[in-house]
């Protein structure tokens, strides 16, 4: 039995007292309120006082069917690409989670290599791939799965693929260590008992993997909702999502309290679903995932 | 509850079964034959390969060669879920998901049993191990005993042909444990069903088990009822791993056949008496081996060996003295209490000495050396 450690911090054998913790993230919460609270906060404030206190800016947002049907797309994407990375991402991270030494080594670095590139190297790649006369065309009409080169570029299938690409490491490490948390000792338990290895992956792997699976979704989503760059890049104006949307008022229409109003709605059903999910995993927790 | 229900179906039967994990043997060669209805503890250190013939039997790990039948049929290469076994593990592996009573009726819905049928039954199991009314509980709120007693339901809920259990005690308190032991035992009488239980404890094994089969790097060193093990070692490390045991080395006077009394000049000075263990030659290098409870204190006289005390550890039922007889060797003494006898205190010569029957004389070979 390995000693065990204690949870507080530990810094040359001495506990760090309360207020010396709270010296070390001082730099950190005061860059935080700087350059993310404040600006928020003044677009906010913006949204509701400019020119004198108003709702009018929200009610453009839910008003004209031309905003909701913006973020009715951004929901709608942000969906789709949750579902293509849990799809993509749940075999990669099961498959990690069971393998070690190199084969983990090299799948690790292919979910995390993405990761540290920029995204926009990556959009621009998919932009290559993607266009008239790119890969993908080619290599369509090349096997004569279609007569003349179609569009690919400027869809929303296209948007989820990419955003797929770029947020698909944020599905994979928390399903992955999710996974990783679960003792061989239950498969094996469950195979002993009589079920087929189908069966003790339904019945016992994916339900204690289950919080692993809602954070990653979790993260996915949200990413997605304020996606940018590359919807913004591979999806043109008719698939244009509320980050950019946000991003034309301020630059282009110089609208700042509609802009406001806008990131005020993002942000209230981002907060509405993290604390949603959040009541989830907490109730996993309770049920006891680890023993 | 049923019983009897091990028939020709609860035999196990292991075929000189090898294991290699690169260039290590962890199974080397070992035969074993599990009768149906019969609790058979496989009994030795780490590393000495009981848990991978566990696995092997379990089908979570194949053998390098060798064979495994169950029940008449040859399993060696069976996925574990087709073998009908049942297990406990030494780890609690209820599933954190689940009610008591889902995860005891778990392998029933795994043979597709009705659930009706699988509720009656789990509910059965568990008056079975005496936790009635914890079915609705989830299995992070009992403690690790129960926990236990309910991985143990599970694992009988579906009558399996054999019950493997893989040190399932060792992580209770020392009470729990012994009266889990008991409760396991009498449960396996109770349902007749056939047990392989793997342990390092050896009270443990001979409290439970009707035979122990002891192993020492991935070697069966011996098969016996508890009894046999300790009254009649076949090897030194036998001898040595149950119970304690004195060793002293020397060399035989005359040759002697195995199980006949044999004299020994003991290295260091002094003659004992011993029982042979195989065909010793004359003047062949052996040690001798003898229980501390069987060695007889007196005061110093004749021929024999004499030694002088060095302690004397006073523990109520028993009394332990360790005395040096010269030239680097040290015995232990045990005297039960209530057995007359003078008190020994340290200082004191004393005079030592032994039945050739309680004595047994095994041939010093390259591998039985250290015990």
């Amino acid at each position: 039995m390995s000693a065990r450690r204690p949870a507080a911090f530990f810094l040359g054998g001495r506990h760090l007292s309360e207020a010396a913790s709270l010296a070390l993230i001082i730099p950190f919460l005061v860059l935080l309120f700087v350059v993310f609270l404040l600006p928020l906060g003044t677009l906010l404030h913006e949204s509701l006082l400019m020119p004198k206190p108003t709702t009018a800016h929200y009610q453009r947002v839910f008003g004209e069917p031309v905003y909701l049907r913006v973020m009715w797309r951004t929901a709608r994407i942000a969906v789709y690409v949750t579902i293509v990375t849990l799809l993509l991402g749940y075999p990669l991270a099961y498959v990690m989670s069971r393998s070690g030494g190199l084969r983990l080594g090299l799948m690790a670095a292919a979910v995390l290599l993405p990761l540290w590139t920029s995204v926009l190297v990556r959009t621009y790649a998919w932009m290559v791939l993607l266009q008239r006369n790119g890969l993908v065309n080619e290599a369509l009409t090349g096997i004569g799965i279609v007569d003349a080169p179609i569009r690919l570029l400027y869809t929303e299938g296209a948007v989820v693929l990419a955003m797929s690409h770029v947020l698909l490491p944020f599905m994979v490490l928390p399903v992955f260590s999710a996974l990783k948390g679960i003792p061989d000792d239950y498969p094996r338990a469950a195979l002993m008992l009589g079920a087929s290895n189908w069966s003790a992956f339904r019945e016992v792997v994916w339900p204690l993997s289950l919080p692993g699976v809602v954070s990653g979704c979790l993260m996915v989503f949200l990413l997605a909702l304020g996606f940018f760059i590359t919807p913004a890049l591979i999806g043109g104006p008719q698939q244009m999502m509320i980050a950019t949307l946000v991003s034309q008022q301020v630059r282009e229409m110089l609208n700042w309290p509609f802009a406001g109003a806008l990131v005020g709605v993002l942000l209230a059903f981002v907060l509405a679903l993290t604390i949603a999910f959040n009541r989830f995993i907490r109730l996993e927790r309770f049920v006891g995932t680890r023993s | 509850m049923r019983q009897g229900q091990a028939g020709a179906e609860g035999r196990v039967a292991v075929h000189d079964l090898v294991k290699r994990f690169g260039p290590v043997a962890a199974v080397d060669g070992v035969s074993l034959e599990v009768s149906p209805g019969e609790f058979v503890a496989l009994l030795g250190p780490s590393g000495s390969g009981k848990t991978t013939i566990l696995m092997a039997i379990a089908g979570f790990e194949y053998p390098t060669s060798g064979r495994i039948e169950i029940g008449g049929d040859d399993v060696t290469w069976a996925p574990a879920n087709t073998r009908n076994l049942g297990m406990v593990f030494q780890r609690y592996t209820l599933f954190p998901h689940m009610s008591v009573a889902e995860n005891i009726a778990f392998p029933l819905k795994m043979r597709g049993v009705a659930r009706a049928e699988r509720e009656r039954r789990a509910l059965a199991a568990l008056e079975t191990v005496r936790l009635g009314g914890y079915g609705e509980r989830r299995p992070n709120q009992l403690s690790g005993g129960q926990q236990q007693r309910i991985a143990l339901a599970r694992a009988i809920v579906y009558q399996p042909r054999v019950l493997l259990m893989d040190e399932p005690l060792s992580a209770l308190d020392k009470n729990l444990r012994e009266e889990m032991q008991l409760e396991i035992k009498h449960l396996q009488q109770q349902l007749g069903i056939t047990v392989v239980f793997v342990t390092h404890d050896q009270t443990e094994a001979m409290t439970m088990a009707d035979r122990v089969a002891v192993l020492d790097h991935g070697r069966l060193q011996q098969v016996g009822a508890p009894r046999d093990l300790y009254e009649t070692p076949a090897t030194p490390f036998v001898a040595g791993f149950i119970g304690e045991t004195n060793f002293l080395p020397g060399r035989t006077v005359a040759a002697a056949g195995d199980g006949m009394p044999v004299a020994v000049e003991l290295d260091g000075g002094g003659r004992a008496e011993a029982t042979a263990v195989g065909a010793l030659a004359a003047n062949a290098a052996v040690r001798v081996a003898v229980r501390p409870e069987r060695l007889a204190l007196a005061e110093p006289a004749g021929p024999g060996l004499a030694g002088t005390v060095i302690e004397a550890i006073y523990a109520g039922v028993a009394t332990t003295c360790i005395a040096d007889l010269g030239g680097e060797r040290r015995v232990r003494a045990r005297i039960a209490a209530g057995t007359g006898g003078r008190a020994w205190s340290a200082g004191e010569r004393v005079g030592v000495s032994w039945q050739a029957a309680d004595a047994r004389a095994f041939a010093t070979t390259a591998f039985g050396g250290q015990a």
